[in-house]
C-alpha cells in the first residue's frame, strides 16, 4: 500500500479513535445480531430492518451488501481495500450507484461480519445505507474543487453523517430518507429530488446559512423538493433538521408503505402547513441543546483543508500542446474536464460507462489502477459521482496526458462523461428483487448504438436515466430522456419520457407517447436524439430544444405524423 | 406478568394495567387507556392514588399535555418494533412538556432499540413475552458512542460526539 505523507493528502475526514471505537462496536453487535437470529431470538420479520440499516439486502440470487461512501469521497487507501473484498468475497468487481455508495452483489451471508471487519479496518461499514433511516448524505462530486463553490458542503454534509449516526429518535421513520446538499449556485447534487435538499449559501459578513427543500422524490409518485426556508443560520441547521425530522416522524403516514415518504406529507398537508408545524417545533428545541457550535464547524473544516497546490499559470502549455496533437485526447478534455478553482488544475471525471459496458461497474483491477492514479495526480483522494462515475478532484493540467494514457490503458478513458452513452442505470431485473424490467442490458444497447464518439460529442450534454421499475433508482424521471421498465401483462415494455432534469432548474419528464417494448427503446432513443438534432437551434440544449417545440414533435417522430 | 426494566436491571412493578372493559378500579397505582382517562377523569382524580395514562403510538404528546401533573407514569405503545413515533413523543414530554415521571415503553420492542429509548427520555421497559433477558441486559453496554444530543443527562451539543455514560456494566 502506498501511505502518502499528510501534507501531500487532500482534505479527507479522518475517523479519530472514538469514530474507530464506534464502528468496532457497531461490527461486534452485528456478529450478535446475526446470532441471535440464527439461535431464533430475533425473528425474520425483526432481523430485516437489523440488517438493512447494515446495508445488507436479500437480492434475487444472492446477497447485495451497499457500503456507504460518505458523500462520495474516498481515500485511495479505501478504494483499494474495496478491491480486495470485491476480488475476496464477489466476482471481482464492484457497483458504483447514483447514491455515491457501493454494492457488491455476489455476497454469501456468512461472509459478511468478516467483510464488515475488513471495511471497518479502513474507516468504512454500510450503516444506515438501507432501512427507514436517514440514509447516507450526498453532494456534489467536485465539492472542495469547483469553481463556482460558494460553501464547501463536505464540512456540512459530515457535520450530518455524524448527528444522523444512529439518530435515537429518528431510526424508525415511517420510511427511508434521504438529504443532499449542495454549495455551488450549479446544483450537481440534485437536491431537488430529496426528502431534504440544501443549498449552502454564503450571507453578510461570510456567514454560512441553508437553504432548505423539503418533500422532493421520486418513486412512483414524483415530486419535486418544495423550500420550506429560505436561510437557517449555520448554528441553527441541526435544530431545524431535527424540527423536521420529528414532525415527520409523527405525522407521517405509517399505514401504507408507498404513502410513506415525506413527500407525501407535503402534498397532503400543503408546505405552509408543515413550515408552520416544524417553525413551532423549532421554537421549541431552539435553544444551546440544539446549537451547532462553530467550533465544531472549524473542526470539521481543518479536515477538509485544500490539498498543498502548487503555485501554476492558468494555461497550461503542455496540455495545449497535447491537445492540438491528440484528437482522442482533445475530445477526452472536452468531454471529461471540470474547471477547477484553482489556476493550473482540473477536476476529472472517470467514466465508468465504456461503450457496452455496464454503468456504474468496475472491476477489483481498475479500483487499484484509480487508487495508484489518485495516489500519484490527485492528493490520494477519490470521488464517487451520482452519475455513477469516478473523480480525480484535483489534477494538475500538466499532467492531463499521462493520466488519459493510463486510463487508456485500464479501460477507463471514454470520453462520454455528461454525453449520451454516460447512462445512468439502476440494476434492474439481473440483480434486483424489485425490478419489472432488465435496465442494464438495455442501457447496453443504447450505449453501443452511440458508440461513435464523435456523433456523441456533436449531440452534446444529453442524460438518459434509465430505471427497471417504478421505484425510480435510475432517476428516470429527470433525465432528458427517461427511460422507465414495467411489467405489461408479463412482457418488459418501457415508457420514454423527455425534458427532465435534476438540477437547479428541477423538472419532471413528460411522458412521449405509448410504452414500447425491449426492442424498441435503442431505436426511439435514437429517433428523440435524430429529432433534437434536427430541430435544435445554436447551443441550445436537450431541454431548451423540448421547451421551445414541445414534445409533439417528438411523439411524431417516435410514433409517426399520425400520432 | 411482564418483567420490567430499568437501567438495564429487572426491577419490581407497583403499577396494574387496567382494561377498559374492566369495571371497579383496583387498589393501588393504575395505568388506564388515554380513552378510560377522558371517561373516568373525575373518579380516577379522587381516588388519590398515582395513576398513569398508556397511549397508543398515534396518541402524540399533546393529547395529556394539558393532564400532565396528574400522571406518575406515562406508558407509550409501540404495536410493532418499527413503529417509531414513541420515540419523539417521549422526547416531546421531556423536553417540551418538562415532564419528569416514569416514561414506560411496552408492547413490541427489541432490545437493539434500548439504547435509544434510553436517549429519548424512556425510565422503564416492560419485556414483551419470551423476550431474552440476556440481549437486554447486554443491551445498554453495546454501544457508548453517541454522535448527537439525547434527552437523558446528555450535556448540550458542545462536541458533535463524545462518549456516553452507560452507567453501571
Amino acid at each position: 500500500m502506498t501511505h502518502l505523507s499528510s501534507a501531500a493528502a487532500a482534505g479527507i475526514y479522518h475517523y479519530d479513535e472514538i469514530d474507530r471505537r464506534f464502528l468496532a462496536e457497531r461490527v461486534e453487535q452485528f456478529r450478535r445480531q446475526v446470532a441471535r437470529r440464527l439461535s431464533g431470538e430475533l425473528t425474520e420479520d425483526e432481523f430485516k430492518p437489523i440488517r438493512l440499516m447494515n446495508g445488507l439486502y436479500l437480492q434475487l440470487h444472492a446477497y447485495m451488501l451497499r457500503i456507504a461512501i460518505p458523500y462520495g469521497v474516498l481515500s485511495s487507501d479505501q478504494l483499494r481495500a474495496l478491491a480486495v473484498i470485491g476480488r475476496r468475497y464477489d466476482r471481482g468487481y464492484g457497483h458504483f450507484t447514483t447514491r455515491q455508495n457501493l454494492q457488491f452483489n455476489w455476497i454469501k451471508l456468512v461472509d459478511v461480519p468478516e467483510i464488515l471487519a475488513d471495511l471497518a479496518a479502513v474507516d468504512m461499514h454500510g450503516i444506515q445505507t438501507s432501512g427507514n433511516c436517514i440514509r447516507n448524505v450526498t453532494t456534489d462530486q467536485f465539492a472542495g474543487a469547483a469553481a463556482d463553490e460558494i460553501v464547501d458542503p463536505r464540512v456540512y454534509a459530515e457535520i450530518l453523517r455524524q448527528w444522523s449516526t444512529l439518530h435515537p429518535e429518528f431510526s424508525f421513520l415511517p420510511r427511508k430518507f434521504k438529504i443532499a446538499i449542495t454549495g455551488s449556485g450549479h446544483d450537481r447534487a440534485a437536491i431537488a429530488v430529496h426528502d431534504i435538499g440544501i443549498r449552502a449559501r454564503s450571507g453578510p459578513g461570510g456567514a454560512v446559512g441553508f437553504e432548505i427543500f423539503v418533500g422532493g422524490g421520486l418513486g412512483r409518485s414524483p415530486f419535486l423538493g418544495r423550500r420550506l426556508a429560505d436561510w437557517v443560520p449555520e448554528a441553527d441547521l441541526l435544530g431545524w433538521l431535527e424540527a423536521v425530522l420529528r414532525v415527520y416522524n409523527q405525522y407521517g403516514r405509517r399505514d401504507n408503505i408507498y404513502k410513506a415518504r415525506i413527500k407525501i406529507l407535503v402534498h397532503e398537508v400543503g408546505i405552509d402547513r408543515l413550515r408552520e408545524q416544524v417553525e413551532e417545533e423549532f421554537a421549541r428545541i431552539r435553544g444551546p441543546k440544539y446549537r451547532l457550535d462553530p467550533e465544531i464547524v472549524e473542526t470539521i473544516r481543518r479536515h477538509f483543508a485544500p490539498p498543498a497546490f502548487a503555485a501554476l499559470p492558468a494555461v497550461s502549455p503542455a496540455l495545449e500542446q497535447a491537445r492540438a496533437g491528440d484528437p482522442a485526447f482533445a475530445r477526452w478534455t472536452r468531454s471529461n474536464l471540470t474547471p477547477h478553482r484553482q489556476p493550473g488544475y482540473a477536476a476529472v471525471t472517470i467514466s465508468l460507462k465504456p461503450t457496452g459496458g455496464i454503468p456504474g461497474d468496475a472491476t477489483s483491477e481498475q479500483m487499484e489502477a484509480v487508487a495508484a492514479l489518485a495516489d500519484r495526480y490527485s492528493f490520494g483522494e477519490i470521488r464517487v459521482s451520482h452519475e455513477q462515475n469516478l473523480v480525480l478532484a484535483h489534477v494538475r493540467q500538466d499532467d492531463l496526458p499521462a493520466l488519459w494514457r493510463e486510463l487508456g490503458r485500464h479501460g477507463l478513458d471514454a470520453a462520454n462523461a455528461g454525453l449520451v452513452g454516460d447512462i445512468i442505470s439502476c440494476p434492474g431485473l439481473d440483480y434486483c428483487a424489485l425490478a419489472n424490467a432488465r435496465s442494464i442490458p438495455l442501457a447496453q444497447d443504447i450505449s453501443r448504438r452511440f458508440a461513435d464518439l464523435d456523433l456523441q460529442h456533436r449531440i452534446g450534454p444529453l442524460k438518459i436515466k434509465m430505471s427497471g421499475c417504478i421505484n425510480a433508482c435510475g432517476h428516470h424521471h429527470v433525465g432528458d430522456i427517461g427511460i422507465l421498465g414495467v411489467d405489461k401483462h408479463g412482457v418488459e415494455t418501457y415508457q420514454i419520457t423527455i425534458g427532465g432534469t435534476a438540477t437547479e432548474e428541477a423538472a419532471l419528464g413528460q411522458v412521449v407517447g405509448p410504452a414500447v417494448g425491449y426492442d424498441q427503446v435503442a431505436d426511439v432513443v435514437e429517433a428523440l436524439v435524430a429529432l433534437y438534432l434536427e430541430r435544435r437551434g445554436e447551443g441550445e440544449s436537450f431541454l431548451q430544444t423540448v421547451a421551445r417545440i414541445g414534445v409533439r414533435p417528438f411523439k411524431e417522430k417516435v410514433y409517426g405524423a399520425a400520432a | 406478568m411482564a418483567l420490567l426494566l430499568k437501567d438495564g436491571q429487572p426491577v419490581g412493578d407497583s403499577w396494574t394495567h387496567l382494561d377498559d372493559a374492566a369495571g371497579a378500579v383496583p387498589e393501588g397505582p393504575v395505568i388506564v387507556s388515554l380513552d378510560r382517562w377522558r371517561r373516568d377523569r373525575a373518579a380516577l382524580i379522587t381516588r388519590n392514588t398515582p395513576v398513569g395514562v398508556r397511549l397508543k403510538s398515534n396518541q402524540l404528546a399533546p393529547e395529556i399535555a394539558a393532564d400532565l401533573a396528574r400522571f406518575a407514569l406515562v406508558a407509550l405503545e409501540f404495536p410493532r418494533f418499527r413503529d417509531g413515533r414513541a420515540f419523539s413523543t417521549a422526547r416531546e414530554l421531556r423536553e417540551h412538556h418538562g415532564y419528569t415521571g416514569e416514561i414506560r415503553a411496552f408492547g413490541h420492542i427489541l432490545p437493539d432499540q434500548y439504547q435509544f429509548l434510553v436517549r429519548t427520555g424512556f425510565t422503564t421497559v416492560e419485556l414483551p413475552d419470551g423476550a431474552g433477558l440476556a440481549s437486554w441486559r447486554h443491551a445498554l453496554a453495546e454501544i457508548d458512542v453517541a454522535y448527537q444530543a439525547g434527552v437523558a443527562g446528555d450535556a448540550p451539543l458542545s462536541l458533535l460526539r463524545r462518549k456516553l455514560a452507560t452507567g453501571p456494566k
